[in-house]
């Protein structure tokens, strides 16, 4: 598979006339994981939004497998941030990971027993296989966010969009969301995931995006994640981590040791 | 209290207008757009006002599309104020719809006078007289029959969809699903039922059958088609338990108590609507006692600070 899972262009979005993104240019490698890094509201999260025309862009163009997004909906899945929704909604967790599968049921027939384990099969994936049944108010934060990716990986996308998955998740979540990750990208399918902390990015991903408003730099993680461009990126509020940023470049990020 | 076939038909389309209402009521809960149900309802009055104006008829075809425009026109209207950021989506609705509430009623007052579009009747309908229509099946009867049997269909051709734009919009959006079309579609099968239930059992009855079943099956179902069940049966309820109580114990209660209150029968649309009022409150009161009694004994809990999931065998 050499065709760019996604490709964006000169991405303009505004939010009423502040401008949150600012010619966006955006190459994702196929077959990796990219994080998109930045500080809060540098419009990582609209990124995601703009591109799968979940908000207006002012201008660009974005293309997935090269094509725009309508022809090819199938091969791409989003996660969205766990907080975009009500979880007092009355469905349980394999409910939830079903409508993953709604599109590909189709209209007006129904979900079958061969769906529903499809769903339970994706539970298991991220560590929820006893959880079927649970509803989603009785999940903890972490075990919600698990059902938003199985949501995802039962749809068997090409690309995975994900929004913070890391956000806030306890130890047993963020290792499987890591699993996950790794075998994604065994498959050959792409990931890209807007990502809040910095110290884990190389541990975790293989390329990163450097985001605020424009993109500061792309690549993989040991050329992107340095001195200047982390500078050029969070601007002065970086300068108490300049310790920690000789720790980011090296491939595993920083040592269980810590600073 | 005397039981007549006037009354068989009176609960007839009292539980065929309930039941037809809770259905959109159940997806408009879930999108939390309940007030929605409520401001259409009330929206409509201009639209009917209009079409009666334009079309001089009393047919159903235009005053039904006058209706569902006028329905559409507040979704449109209040979501237009709402964009511009400046208004919270709550008041925003409140204000569309009470200026065409007003608008409508100042219309009908001009156009439509000497008819059956008169404000009494809106507010609480005309069960009682649409019923004694002399058929050996009262079309009002029909007429609710076939609404509550449309709104099934259509929560079974589209309840999965729907389901899951109310729960995750953006994630349906990206998956492809038509998310603002469904939101269209739902908003004019609740235009669509209102007009219709509002004609036959009025404004109280119709905006109560939209909101309280969905509300009172959300106190405790699991499952979206839970819901719609429960929702049903509640509406069921309240329209039968609330003629019984209109037309016996009611009336005779407050003839002993207030002799000067009472009359012989009491409007069984109201009564209906407060009835399924009281059945909310009820399952209310009945899950905060049950939860109280789920409560984790004494302290011995205490160290469970984990959520209840993280072990799953922690019940």
């Amino acid at each position: 598979m050499s065709e760019i899972p996604l490709h964006i262009r000169d991405l303009n979005v505004a939010y009423g006339k502040k401008l949150v993104l600012w010619d966006a240019n955006l190459t994702v490698a196929s077959g990796r994981a990219t994080a998109i890094v930045g500080p809060n509201g540098a419009g990582k999260s609209t990124l995601l939004k703009a591109a799968l025309g979940l908000i207006p862009a002012a201008s660009g163009e974005v293309r997935f497998f090269g094509q725009p997004l309508g022809r090819v909906r199938r091969r791409v899945a989003y996660v969205p941030q766990r907080e975009s929704v009500d979880w007092d909604f009355p469905v349980n967790a394999r409910d939830v990971v079903t409508m993953g599968l709604y599109r590909r049921i189709g209209w007006i027939r129904p979900v079958r027993a061969k769906h529903r384990r499809l769903a339970e099969e994706a539970l298991a994936d991220v560590g929820l296989g006893d959880f079927a049944n649970r509803q989603i108010s009785q999940l903890s934060g972490g075990q919600q966010q698990r059902v938003f990716l199985a949501r995802a990986l039962v749809q068997r996308a090409d690309l995975y969009l994900m929004d913070e998955p890391f956000a806030s998740v306890d130890a047993a979540t963020e290792a499987a969301i890591l699993e996950t990750l790794d075998k994604l990208r065994a498959e050959g399918r792409s990931i890209v995931c807007v990502h809040h902390d910095l110290e884990t990015v190389a541990g975790a991903f293989d390329e990163a995006v450097l985001l605020n408003m424009r993109v500061v730099a792309q690549g993989p993680c040991a050329d992107v994640l340095s001195p200047e461009n982390l500078r050029k990126t969070y601007g002065a509020r970086l300068s108490l981590l300049s310790d920690a940023m000789h720790d980011l470049t090296r491939p595993h990020g920083p040592g269980p040791t810590g600073r | 209290m005397e039981w007549t076939d006037v009354d068989t038909w009176i609960v007839t389309a009292g539980v065929l207008t309930a039941v037809a209402c809770s259905i959109p009521g159940v997806f408009l809960l879930l999108n939390r757009q309940s007030m929605l149900g409520d401001a259409i309802s009330h929206a409509v009055l201009p639209g009917l006002a209009i079409a009666f104006f334009l079309s001089g008829s009393r047919d159903l075809v235009p005053l039904l599309s006058g209706a569902i425009l006028a329905g559409i026109a507040t979704t449109l209207l209040s979501e237009a104020i709402r964009q511009t950021g400046r208004v919270e989506p709550g008041a925003a609705l409140g204000v569309v719809f009470t200026t065409l509430f007003a608008a409508g009623l100042v219309l009908v007052r001009l156009v439509a006078d000497e008819v059956h579009l008169d404000p009494a009747c809106v507010l609480y309908g005309s069960l009682e007289l649409a019923v004694l229509d002399g058929n050996p099946v009262p079309p009002i009867v029909w007429r609710m029959a076939a609404l509550m049997a449309m709104n099934l269909f259509l929560a079974l051709l589209f309840g999965k969809e729907l389901q899951s734009v109310a729960f995750d919009e953006r994630h349906a959006t990206a998956c492809g699903l038509p998310t603002k079309r469904l939101r269209l579609g739902l908003t004019m099968a609740t235009a669509v039922t209102a007009v219709l239930a509002f004609e036959s059992v009025g404004s109280i009855l119709t905006i109560a059958m939209l909101i309280v079943p969905a509300a009172t099956a959300f106190l405790f179902c699991r499952s979206v088609p839970g819901m719609l069940l429960v929702a049903s049966l509640v509406a069921t309820a309240g329209a039968l338990a609330g003629h019984l109580l209109a037309i016996g114990p009611l009336p005779g209660l407050f003839r002993i108590l207030i002799p000067s209150v009472g009359g012989s029968a009491w409007n069984s649309a109201g009564v209906m609507a407060a009835t399924t009022g009281l059945i909310f409150f009820g399952t209310l009161f009945g899950a905060a006692l049950i939860r109280y009694g789920n409560r984790p004994l004494g302290r011995k809990n205490r160290d469970r600070n984990q959520p209840v999931s993280t072990d799953s065998s922690a019940d």
